[in-house]
């Protein structure tokens, strides 16, 4: 059994105002009443755990798992790599990491997603991984493209790759994006200004990470993801008003 | 100054966007051959102990629409009311499911076992229930809630009974249809709109 002391309560306001009119699409999709705030329970102290058999050889590598080797993507080769830990800094072994992302020109394989820019024949857009013992991650990918998106006439998204973490608890759940140092359109995008704390989107900003890069081959950016974490729990363990 | 807390600050959510299908339950896209399958398509695996049920909805936005695009966590403990990986604990209950709204009308389906009455670490004796997930495009921060059952005894249940507006409290209990089927709907907003926790 893993650690299941009380989660520590999620602090709402290093994260995005769910209801913010510059990203017009949360108008109505921001719930208007107050969350009902409550000590975690069993049922968020547990989560889904996944073991390493889950994890194909090629799952994280966006550049060749679509055609599971046969061809590379189009773009500028990218690894993307951090660690997962919680909030008292303790690493986050054998969580599941998932990504999602645009090909090198800014375009979605999906239906829904209409943008100019081609499909490459090689290129998927999802990739996932599981954490080693020491929380850390890599991923090897193509620096994916900007694009437009309907919200004001002119918006567009920076570059970015979404993530979606798990923890080891189901209320350590969290889904977020990860920017590109450098990018000039991270300053003009409304879904990164949902987040009210600077200081907190520029913990979304990997940073060039040249060390780690590897010459000819790849450049490599740094990604750290801190998640939810527990609370001591000494001399807690009795029945209510004991 | 006093000494700082040496305690990290969590990494922000953001929205799961338009396309988080391509991410989580790439089929679902369209996207097959990375993976053999997409991740947790259900909670039980055959022999599964306990009463089988069906779970449908649909989410709506503010403006009543019935959205097409969100994607749903759910999470529940097994017919006796244990987590994977407690003591006992059915190993034919993964207990996690991912599932999205069709595409088309909007409804989700949730086949699974009905979970047991779970103890808190106070000895309260939380009804059976099954925690949801939903993330969306303008979900800014992924919304978590709750799904009862209508035949239960909520009465000593403590999450519902903080709920002070009592009408409130129907928005997380599923009723069975005349087919049989909990009917559950979530309401981001209106009249109806579901109690969301932060826990
Ligand atoms: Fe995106």
């Amino acid at each position: 059994m893993t650690d299941t002391a009380p989660l520590m309560p999620r602090r709402r306001e290093v994260h995005p105002d769910p209801y913010d009119p510059a990203y017009k699409t949360s108008v109505t999709r921001s719930p208007k009443l107050p969350l009902l705030a409550l000590e975690s329970t069993p049922t968020e102290e547990t989560g889904p755990l996944f073991t390493h058999d889950l994890i194909g050889p090629l799952d994280n590598n966006l550049i060749v798992n679509f055609t599971q080797g046969k061809g590379l993507a189009v773009g500028e080769r990218i690894r993307v790599h951090g660690k997962v830990m919680d909030e008292q800094g303790r690493p986050v072994p054998n969580t599941l990491v998932e990504i999602w992302q645009a090909n090198a020109g800014g375009r979605y394989r999906h239906i829904k997603d209409t943008y100019f820019a081609p499909l490459d024949p090689n290129f998927g857009g999802c990739g996932r991984t599981l954490t080693d013992e020491d929380g850390s991650y890599e991923f090897m990918t193509v620096r994916p493209g900007a694009y437009p998106w309907p919200n004001r006439a002119n918006d567009w998204r920076p570059m970015h790759i979404h993530f979606s973490i798990f923890g080891h608890a189901f209320g350590q759940r969290l889904i977020s994006q990860m920017y590109f140092e450098g990018d000039p359109l991270i300053a003009r995008c409304p879904i990164v200004e949902t987040i009210k704390d600077r200081s907190q989107i520029e913990r979304l900003v990997a940073p060039l990470d040249m060390q780690n890069s590897r010459g000819m081959d790849y450049l490599a950016y740094r990604f750290d993801i801190v998640l939810r974490g527990r609370r001591q729990t000494r001399f807690e363990n009795k029945l209510e008003g004991m | 100054m006093p000494q700082p807390l040496d305690i990290l600050v969590e990494t922000p959510s953001q929205t799961a966007g338009p396309y988080v299908h391509i991410g989580c339950i790439p089929s679902f896209a369209g996207i097959d051959g990375i993976y053999p399958q997409d991740l947790a398509e259900s909670p039980i695996a055959d022999g599964a102990k306990g009463e089988i049920i069906t779970i449908s909805g649909s989410i709506y936005d503010g403006t009543g629409w019935a959205m097409r695009d969100a994607m749903f966590e759910s999470w529940q403990a097994d017919a006796a009311g244990r987590y994977p990986g407690m003591d006992g604990a059915d190993p034919k209950v993964s207990g996690f499911c991912r599932f999205a709204a069709d595409k088309d009308s909007g409804e989700y389906t949730l086949r699974t076992v009905k979970p047991g009455a779970v103890q808190t670490r106070q000895g309260q004796w939380m009804a059976p229930h099954i925690s949801i997930w939903i993330v969306a495009r303008g979900i800014n921060v992924g919304l978590s809630t709750r799904i009862y059952f209508a035949e239960d005894d909520h009465s000593a249940d403590p999450l519902l009974s903080r709920i002070e507006h009592r009408p409130r409290v129907d928005t997380l209990i599923a009723v069975k249809d005349d087919q049989g089927i909990y009917r559950q709907d979530f309401h981001l907003q209106g009249d109806l709109e579901t109690v969301f926790l932060d826990l």
